[in-house]
């Protein structure tokens, strides 16, 4: 559907459901340079099961307008605009990515919006290679080619994917080349400067979720250590085998790791 | 960190789509040939029919088998993803049926393979879906033909029998600014010698009979979609229904929103596979698969092949004159050395000067040729077609496609070429004594 959020027009996938005030809501936060279609089976799954979803397309990418929220607290304070336009109170927020700090943020700056989170391939801080961040800036191209080789495990780049007859390399990196001039630059800037990780995790009281790719390059185990550790109360699901990309790599696994978590959060 | 590697064309065409077998170990992929696939619970079953978990129902729409061969199709092509098909004709009604209906036009390249020609200028009609041919070498008749109601532009890499280069980046430019997409049969070239993907073109169909199986023992198709072409965007807005607008036969789904790049592969396989049902067998799948594996050294095989029977034709006296691209004389051979640097591949035409009994003479000596309905066979072949592949034509039509009666197509194989040209050079000995 596209509402209105802050005077600018925004996308957000709902499964093609009308929003339902008795039901619970998820939002679901896509990372740097994607839109809403990278959690396409998990959130037509929570659309179908009893849940409103919101897998928004973040201003600048995909179909919704506006310029691209230039820091992490930007998007933190974007959440609870969309979730008014769509006249929801409060939401689970699910993250990926720049999104899994967009929506710890959210949690600490605004926990009244927030019922629980879920940080899929977390790391804080979120550190970008100079390299990466050179090609964001000067050769967007080769930026997506290293984000996509880097993102995707070894034995996933090979094939082996879950929904028949697609290329996972080839749909990431077709993806984020529909990214606008400039955004995935920005993006990551987002990532890199986004300092108060540790601080935001340890004022979240809300229930939290951790998803962690074993063979994530972008966002290894370790980079995430210090921020669950913080975290008090985390449940942390490590998905052996999966790279940074691990709603397509592991589909069933995030939905699981997802569902049990959803499912037994509280409902406000 | 360093800069990740992405792997090479020859490791993707062994590797691409498969893996040992979860189960067995297998190190080929296996042939699942099974009609379905057990449900773990209800739920899970539901799920996979609602397309919230990934996996296989039923054989028609997906098959493990056929999943590895579409996976490697697409790394092979640079695609998002492909759909194997039960022919490559089906795969090319499968494109059009996916993308339009009745009321609806195409722009079509004259030079087209006949069985292509016969389903749009004989069998669409009768669906509400007309094509206007055009000469695939002037780009101000591609722009002309262009209605109100065109969905597709379609053309051949190599056209057919005169291997005419289709001009990508031009004709796809003219596409686009008149919002439609490019679709390419590629079934002469093989993404070995071009990726039509690379030079603008939106999809690619593969008679996979051909060169990419390699041996002349099955009959298949495939898909590919580049997911670059937007569906919704500028002046391809409102043109596309079946891809941006509620399809009432998956619980309204705008397959559009559903998937930013595989909208189009997403309504072929949930509609056009499941209603047309022109799938590919899993064994089928697998004789591709095994073909694909040796793909790049039987394309160069191939093509050195082939250029050794095009100079010896071309020097032999009672030959008019030989086709092919990569001679001075072909009117596209610039356009071939930009768009096919590794070469033109290995079927063409040339003309036999005499009598269509020295014509029937020619063919019926050659002992290594076989005269049959192929290309792309690992053994070579000959076919006369204005008797056989394009003999609905009409004689002007045929001209128009560079076609006379004396006109021999060969599909060059990986004999020996000297074994090639001694048996070619009796056959012609023989006609010419006729």
């Amino acid at each position: 559907m596209r509402i209105s959020v802050n005077g600018g027009e925004c996308y957000a996938y709902t499964g093609f459901h009308r929003l339902d005030p008795a039901q619970p809501t998820i939002a679901f936060v896509h990372g740097a340079a994607n839109d809403h279609s990278v959690w396409a089976l998990q959130s037509r799954y929570f659309a179908h099961h009893g849940f409103n979803v919101l897998a928004v397309d973040l201003p600048a990418h995909g179909r919704s307008a506006g310029e691209a929220c230039a820091t992490v607290e930007a998007i933190a304070d974007w959440i609870p605009a969309l979730l008014d336009a769509a006249g929801v109170a409060q939401a689970a927020l699910v993250g990926h990515s720049l999104g899994s700090l967009a929506v710890l943020a959210c949690a600490a700056r605004h926990p009244e919006r927030v019922a629980s989170v879920a940080l899929i391939g977390p790391a804080a801080p979120m550190l970008v290679s100079d390299e990466l961040l050179a090609a964001a800036r000067d050769d967007e191209l080769l930026a997506y080619e290293m984000i996509v080789g880097w993102s995707i495990s070894a034995a996933r780049q090979l094939g082996g994917n879950t929904v028949p007859g697609m290329w996972m390399t080839g749909s990431a990196l077709r993806l984020m080349e529909r990214t606008r001039p400039g955004v995935l630059h920005s993006d990551l800037t987002a990532c890199q400067s986004y300092g108060n990780g540790l601080v935001d995790a340890a004022a979240v009281r809300c229930p939290v979720l951790a998803v962690v790719g074993g063979r994530d390059q972008m966002t290894p185990v370790k980079g995430a250590r210090a921020l669950l550790d913080t975290l008090a109360g985390v449940r942390v699901v490590t998905l052996q085998g999966a790279g940074h990309a691990m709603m397509a790599e592991q589909p069933d696994a995030v939905l699981d790791a997802l569902r049990t978590f959803l499912q037994a959060s509280p409902r406000r | 960190m360093s800069k990740p590697k992405s792997h090479r064309f020859d490791t993707l065409s062994l590797h691409a789509g498969s893996a040992p077998d979860a189960a067995t170990g297998a190190r080929a992929t296996p042939i699942y040939q099974t009609a379905s696939f057990v449900f773990p619970d209800s739920d899970h079953a539901a799920a996979l029919f609602n397309m919230e978990r990934a996996g296989h129902v039923y054989s028609r729409i997906s098959n493990p088998t056929v999943a590895v061969l579409e996976e490697r199709a697409a790394a092979l092509e640079g695609g998002v993803g492909a759909l194997g098909t039960a022919s490559g004709q089906a795969a090319l009604h499968l494109a059009i049926a996916t993308l339009q209906g009745a009321g609806s036009h195409i722009v079509a390249s004259r030079s087209l393979y006949g069985g292509s020609h016969n389903l749009l200028d004989y069998t669409l009609p009768r669906f509400g879906i007309e094509t206007t041919f055009v000469d695939p070498r002037d780009i101000d008749a591609w722009r002309a033909a262009v209605r109100p109601n065109t969905r597709l532009f379609f053309g051949e890499t190599l056209g057919n029998p005169g291997l005419d280069v289709l001009d990508i980046p031009r004709v796809s430019r003219v596409a686009h600014e008149q919002g439609v997409p490019l679709l390419v049969d590629s079934t002469f070239t093989t993404p070995w010698l071009m990726r039509p993907f690379d030079h603008g073109a939106d999809l690619v169909l593969h008679s996979a009979t051909k060169f990419l199986s390699g041996h002349g023992v099955v009959i298949g198709g495939v898909l590919v979609d580049s997911g670059r072409f937007d569906w919704d965007a500028g002046a391809a807005r409102g043109k596309f229904p079946t891809l941006t607008e509620p399809y009432h036969g998956f619980h309204d789904m705008v397959f559009s929103e559903e998937s930013t790049t595989a909208a189009f592969l997403l309504r072929a396989r949930r509609e056009g596979i499941r209603d047309f049902g022109a799938c590919m067998s899993p064994f089928t799948a697998f004789q591709i698969l095994q073909g694909i594996e040796t793909l790049p050294v039987r394309m160069q095989r191939h093509v050195e092949n082939t250029r050794k029977v095009v100079a010896f034709l071309d020097a032999h006296p009672l030959v008019e004159d030989v086709g092919y691209p990569e001679l001075p004389g072909h009117p596209d051979h610039v356009l071939a050395k930009t768009l096919l640097p590794r070469g033109c591949g290995a079927v063409f035409s040339f003309n036999l000067r005499g009598t269509r009994a020295q014509g029937r003479k020619f063919i019926e000596t050659l002992n290594l040729f076989s005269h049959l309905a192929n290309v792309g066979d690992a053994k070579s072949l000959v076919i006369h077609p204005a008797s056989t592949t394009h003999f609905r034509m009409s004689a002007e039509d045929l001209a128009k496609s560079g076609i006379t009666e004396g006109t021999i197509r060969l599909s060059i194989g990986l004999e020996d070429p000297e074994d090639l040209t001694e048996d070619l050079g009796r056959a012609l000995h023989a006609a010419g004594k006729t």
